[in-house]
């Protein structure tokens, strides 16, 4: 018997050995282990041995039977290793052929670089406040400090729909709107649309737009318009960025100030790019004036605050080197796909 | 504004820095210069020579050789084509590898002309005599240089000393931008000032006196002022014996430096003082004033007057002239008449220095077509009080050159006085407003050389009424700003109540369209929001259609540019021709942008302004692609019933056949079809295009970012098909319509999955195919319920003319 059983071993390890694919293990694992198999059968024949001695064959046909499958578990997981390395060869491909096209839409960089101004004054606690642009001429001049007959009116090219109604030429109509709301303190930026008769050329356009910020509340301080520029212009155009303020004039803010911003492409050094000052232009502000507040029923002696004004292209055309305005308005999808 | 470095340093004598230096400084002290040219930038080696010897060219005609002594121990030979030098001539001589700034022709080459020794026609040549223009200027600057040839000094200059020097041309002239509340730095004296404040050196204006040739003003001339709101100051001076001749050299060239052509004394000193002073002058032939008698009034309506280049020029009442007993002698502020201009036969000369009201003047002049020099400074509203010096300034420059005799004395009429300002100085407010801690010691100290007053007792400033942007403390606090300097003032943030930063709902909508439309391809347009009113016959409007009733701009670029869209759809076509014609493929636009609907017309309220979200395309994709963009977008912005679809949108420019009223929950949000083909035709795309438009304001009304969960289905869902025949004409719409309402709560989708026209289907209608979902949430449906809900649904659909396919 012990002969049998030696030879069953030896035939199943033999076979398993020799077997070539996943159905011949299978086929040695029922001949041999199977309900009908030859260690079954085996064991039926147990009977043939005297009783003593039983328990040991009977010990030894388990261990036969754990040995062979042992060997069979080592010998599928061979296999399944194998042909799952087949596999894997046959299917290679090259990697080099072109990607299938994602049809994705583009944003248009106008929108891009206004999203990208409003994470920076959300982050930094501002609300988005929308006004009109078809708007009086009360608030797109008179409640800023430019009555009828200001000089400012003429310089600002203004589109007339009557005497009352115009274009807006400026998002700063927002400031006296949402002052009057008389809801302080104010923290807002007010993006838009805004219309200036200029004749289209590669740097002007009769349509484009600002995003005016207002800061109104007690103490508020030309340190704090300084201060609260320099960090959008730093969020803007890289940590290195270092902003210069110039004294300048406009009627609704005094003192005022344009500032300028270290050339991101030289780094203030003179290029090309910033015509070889080193600093680019960037935004007008300054301190609300006070007149503007009386205007707009708030007590300047008790409230102070800040006011800038962004050129939504220029920041585009800066950061994205577009050298040609007319291309933000024609919407040629070659351009539009480069955002 | 224009001035040059050596006219400013005649008032700020210890100004002592580079062009650049300067530039940046001013700049950052609030009186922006734009740029500056070194008038010398191009020149280098060039000397004073004279000519001792000239001798025929041997082989050419046209040719002479010189011997020039240049100072040295040697004379140079020069070879020259020039026909005006003689012997004895002193003249600029560029030296072997010096520089010149242009041709004898006047074209200047950008970094100059490098001389150097040579022969010409096999003599030798050791340098360049020069012309004017040679040196960058021309004969209007230096009208001594003769119209064609080198440029003769006068017979005092002396020999090997720098040309340039002697011409004036080390100099730099810097191009200023003066904001418009700073009229008294329209002027370079004003400018002078404010070097001095920034650079910390002496200011030192001109010392005015007048010594007078005896007589009485009054004997010559009275001046009545009709219209005091129009002319707050009229001021006139009288100069006999005029003795015109050519302005002193150092006067041709301050004039030269900045710009303005030197013609003679009398006519030089009152552009002199133009931009000394920042005071546009006149002067008048005394002997033409009739009765001797100046009257300032506004002109008749429909009067004609010719101004002294000869024009003749239409008036009205709103134009101030300057008359006198008989007749009007000039535009008040604006140009003289040809009646009473000098010539060079005057005698006895009026000087006028007066102020006028500048937006009068700004508006005469812009309603006559003419903008003047002096007009351009009146304009800006000039300090009255700046015209007496300005007068007696002229008047002593003409003394000083001998062109006339002042007679004494001035009649000035003066009826309200300016009055400077008084603020009150408060330097703790100050700075609290800038956020610095400046002693008000330092704050006095700046305000000094800007000639603000301290009047200790009131503790008040008083602002000279030069400057007419000082009213209030802010306006001390800039001037405090300004030489404190901006860049040393700290940077720090707001420290108040903490504010949240957000969105509106409405814009985070927009987002939510933005982002759907780019998923869906579509990349975002721009377009103008004014138009061309021919858009309406392009998209077949009807002549009734409300989208005619438009706001028209009355200024407007152009026709194509004159009224406010009423529909958003043109700029979209108009971009889809754009690439169309570019032979762009598959091209897929949307905009987020306004359409201006005005509430009655003429506008007398602001329109509604209706936030429009458009979508249109070509090439790959049809009708359903758009839709299937459109309910991608209601759903992401939580609209979650189903839309339904009206055909009958009544779009003009809309295939009849495929276009779509956008309904949800009963309410019309938009609509989207096929451009029609005569409209496609008309904007020049060759292909079939879709729109798309939804009323955002009618969006955000029913959108929301709420969600609720509802539990994933527990129990088994039953599957149904449904194949029917219909008659053509019964809408997909109908048919679902049909299936939602009868199949009840249980019937949990529906989806169309064949549709199909053909031979095998009976002429005059189309197979349907739908394929049915029942689940509940709390239950296994039973095969009863299945059945009962699909004999409803199937009791319906025959309704409509349905026969049933098994």
């Amino acid at each position: 018997m012990k002969d049998r059983l030696q030879k069953i071993r030896e035939d199943a390890i033999a076979r398993i050995r020799e077997s070539q694919n996943p159905d011949a293990l299978n086929e040695v694992r029922v001949s041999v282990l199977g309900k009908k198999g030859e260690l079954t059968a085996l064991l039926k024949s147990m009977k043939e041995i005297a009783p003593e001695d039983r328990p040991a064959f009977g010990q030894l046909v388990n261990d036969t039977r754990a040995e062979i499958e042992h060997v069979l578990d080592d010998a599928k997981k061979n296999m399944d290793q194998m042909l799952l390395e087949m596999r894997l060869k046959s299917e290679t491909i090259d990697v080099t052929l072109p990607a299938k096209k994602n049809a994705v839409g583009h944003r248009h960089p106008n929108t891009i670089a206004l999203e990208e101004v409003e994470r920076i004054f959300i982050g930094m606690g501002y609300e988005v406040i929308e006004g009109p642009e078809v708007e009086y001429d009360l608030y797109n001049f008179e409640k800023l400090n430019i009555p009828a007959n200001h000089p400012a009116k003429d310089e600002q090219d203004t589109f007339y729909i009557n005497k009352d109604i115009v274009l807006r030429t400026q998002t700063s109509p927002v400031q006296a709107r949402t002052m009057e709301t008389g809801k302080l303190p104010i923290c807002m930026i007010s993006p838009g649309r805004v219309f200036r008769s200029d004749e289209v050329d590669a740097t002007h356009s009769p349509s484009f737009h600002q995003i005016e910020g207002l800061v109104v509340d007690k103490n508020i301080t030309f340190a704090d318009l300084k201060g609260t520029l320099e960090e959008f212009a730093k969020e803007l155009f890289g940590a290195d960025t270092r902003t210069k303020f110039r004294p300048h004039h406009f009627p609704f803010t005094e003192p005022s100030a344009e500032m300028d911003v270290s050339c991101f492409k030289c780094g203030g050094k003179g290029c090309r790019f910033c015509k070889g000052e080193g600093w680019i232009e960037i935004l007008g502000c300054g301190m609300v004036h006070p007149h503007v507040f009386e205007m707009c029923g708030i007590d300047p002696n008790e409230y102070t605050g800040f006011a800038f004004g962004v050129g939504l292209e220029r920041i585009a055309l800066l950061k994205y080197e577009i050298d040609d305005m007319r291309l933000l308005y024609e919407n040629d999808i070659r351009f539009l796909r480069q955002f | 504004m224009n001035t040059s470095l050596s006219w400013l340093k005649a008032y700020v004598p210890d100004l002592d820095v580079t062009a650049q230096e300067f530039m940046d400084a001013m700049t950052l002290s609030g009186t922006k210069v734009e740029g500056y040219t070194n008038l010398d930038a191009d020149l280098e080696k060039i000397v004073i020579g004279q000519i001792l010897k000239i001798e025929q060219h041997p082989d050419a005609d046209k040719l002479i050789v010189c011997q020039v002594d240049i100072g040295e121990a040697e004379p140079i030979q020069i070879v020259t084509g020039a026909p005006n030098v003689k012997e004895g001539d002193k003249v600029p001589v560029v030296l072997d590898g010096g520089k010149v700034a242009g041709n004898h022709d006047g074209k200047m080459t950008a970094g100059g002309i490098k001389i150097k020794k040579g022969k010409l026609r096999g003599v030798e040549s050791n340098g360049m005599m020069c012309s004017i223009e040679e040196l960058g200027s021309n004969t209007d600057m230096y009208p001594e240089a003769p119209e064609y040839g080198i440029y003769i000094f006068p017979q005092d200059a002396v020999v090997g000393a720098d040309a340039i020097e002697a011409l004036g041309l080390h100099n730099t002239v810097f191009e200023f931008e003066i904001t418009s509340n700073r009229v008294d730095c329209y002027s370079t004296i004003g400018i002078a000032r404010e070097a001095a404040a920034t650079f910390r050196k002496e200011f030192r204006p001109p010392v005015v006196e007048v010594n007078g040739a005896g007589g009485d003003v009054n004997d010559y001339i009275s001046v009545e002022i009709k219209d005091t709101d129009l002319c707050p100051r009229y001021c006139a001076r009288v100069v006999k014996n005029i003795r015109l001749a050519p302005s002193p050299e150092w006067m041709q060239r301050r004039l030269a430096s900045v710009g303005i052509r030197p013609i003679n004394n009398v006519v030089d000193i009152t552009n002199y003082v133009m931009e000394e002073y920042g005071q546009p002058m006149h002067a008048y032939d005394l002997d033409t004033i009739a009765g001797h008698k100046i009257i300032v009034r506004r002109a008749e309506n429909g009067e004609k007057f010719v101004t002294l280049d000869g024009q003749e020029r239409l008036l009205d009442d709103e134009v101030l002239m300057i008359c006198d007993a008989e007749k009007a002698v000039g535009l008040a502020g604006i140009m003289g008449g040809e009646n009473s201009m000098i010539t060079d036969d005057v005698h006895t000369m009026l000087f006028e220095a007066a102020n006028f009201d500048g937006t009068n003047n700004r508006l005469s002049a812009k309603r006559i077509g003419l903008r003047t020099e002096a007009s351009a400074k009146f304009e800006k509203g000039l300090d009255p009080n700046n015209a007496k010096e300005a007068i007696d300034r002229a008047c002593q420059l003409i003394e000083e050159l001998d062109a006339g005799d002042v007679v004494d004395g001035t009649v000035d009429v003066y009826v309200k006085k300016k009055e400077p300002v008084r603020v009150p100085f408060e330097p703790e407010r100050i700075n609290a407003l800038l956020g610095t801690d400046i002693s008000r010691e330092q704050m006095l100290a700046y305000f000094k050389p800007l000639e603000l007053a301290y009047d200790e007792a009131a503790n008040e400033v008083v602002a000279p009424t030069f400057r007419q942007d000082i009213f209030r403390t802010v306006d001390l606090a800039e001037e405090v700003a300004r030489f404190y300097g901006y860049d040393n003032i700290p940077t720090t943030l707001p420290k108040g109540e903490a504010t949240t930063g957000k969105k509106p709902f409405y814009l985070r909508i927009e987002d939510v369209a933005k982002d759907v439309a780019e998923f869906c391809g579509f990349s975002q347009g721009m377009s103008y929001s004014f138009e061309s009113p021919k858009v309406f016959d392009k998209l077949l409007l009807p002549a009734d259609a409300p989208e005619r009733n438009a706001i028209v701009i009355s200024n407007p670029l152009g026709e194509d540019f004159s009224i406010m869209r009423t529909i958003s759809l043109n700029g979209m076509l108009s971009s889809l021709a754009t690439n169309y014609n570019r032979r762009n493929k598959n091209v897929r636009l949307y905009e987020m942008a306004n359409i201006y609907l005005p509430k009655a017309l003429p506008l007398t309220e602001l329109p509604d302004e209706r936030m429009q979200f458009t979508l249109g395309m070509y090439g790959e994709g049809d009708f359903y692609t758009m839709k299937g963009v459109v309910e991608e977008f209601l759903a992401k912005a939580g609209l979650s019933k189903k839309e339904s679809y009206d055909p009958n949108a009544e779009k003009p420019f809309l295939h009849p056949g495929r276009q779509a009223k956008i309904i949800y929950d009963g309410e019309t949000l938009g609509y989207l079809g096929e451009v029609h083909p005569t409209v496609a035709a008309a904007y020049g795309i060759g292909e079939r295009a879709y729109v798309a438009v939804l009323d955002m304001p009618s969006v955000v009304e029913l959108a929301s970012f709420d969600r609720k969960y509802e539990g994933l289905a527990k129990f088994p869902a039953v599957l149904r098909d449904i194949s029917m025949i219909v008659p053509k004409t019964v809408l997909a719409g109908q048919i679902e319509a049909i299936i939602r309402q009868r199949g009840g709560k249980i019937l949990e989708s529906c989806e169309l999955f064949d549709v199909y026209e053909g031979s095998q289907i009976k002429e005059g209608h189309k197979s349907m195919a739908y394929a049915l979902s029942f689940r509940a949430k709390d239950r296994t449906l039973t095969e009863q319920e299945i059945s009962a809900a699909m004999k409803k649904i199937l009791n319906g659909l025959q309704s409509l003319g349905a026969e049933l396919r098994q």
